[in-house]
């Protein structure tokens, strides 16, 4: 077996790996009854499928260059998804019933705080 | 061998970016819709990239990576908006 072929396989895997990792978060993003739940199930699923499509597509990038920019796309994704769930879920603005004020992370307020 | 299943992994998440959809349309708050928005940046950002090794066009890489910075901004811009304004 060449080197080229198992690298063609290890792609693949990790590839379609990814794509399973995303439906699970959209499927999550969908069924899922609240404004937490449903961040949880974005930000981690979603970056776990990012990341791995990511490393899927550096075995095939070609050059230097492309894989470093695929890996720039999600070295962006990872914090700036962290930073989002943090606001979001934070409370304060719209719709939330004096979350922002109670401090950070009471567990009893989840329902009510979300909606 | 692996253009098949480049492809097929596109169609899967082209059908994910279907479903977001039915969030962004549905989602009962601001913040459930801006939810359904991130999801669908981060796919899109995904499906260039997966089109832009199967396809061998380089420029859909860079629309990859403009999604995903954009994504945030527009996240941040939007909480920061309904924080400001009561």
């Amino acid at each position: 077996m060449s080197a080229g072929l198992l690298l063609e396989i290890l792609s693949a895997v990790l590839v379609v790996a990814g794509a399973g990792f995303f439906t699970v978060g959209t499927v999550g993003l969908v069924r899922l009854p609240d404004l937490r739940t449903r961040l949880h199930a974005l930000t981690k699923a979603d970056n776990l499928g990012l990341g791995l499509v990511v490393l899927g597509l550096v075995l095939q990038a070609g050059s230097v260059g492309a894989a470093v920019k695929l890996l720039v796309v999600w070295f962006l994704a990872m914090p700036a998804s962290a930073v989002v769930a943090h606001l979001m879920s934070r409370g304060g603005g719209l719709g939330a019933t004096g979350g922002a004020a109670e401090g950070p992370g009471t567990p009893g307020e989840g329902g009510a705080g979300g909606r | 061998m692996i253009g098949p299943v480049l492809d097929g992994v596109a169609v899967v998440l082209g059908l994910n970016l279907l479903l977001c959809l039915v969030r962004v349309l549905g989602g009962p708050t601001g913040r459930d819709r801006l939810l359904g928005v991130l999801l669908t940046g981060s796919t899109g950002a995904a499906l260039l990239a997966v089109l832009s090794v199967s396809t061998g066009v380089p420029a859909l890489r860079d629309a990859a990576l403009v999604m995903t910075a954009l994504a945030s901004v527009v996240a941040v811009a939007r909480l920061r908006a309904e924080t400001e304004e009561p």
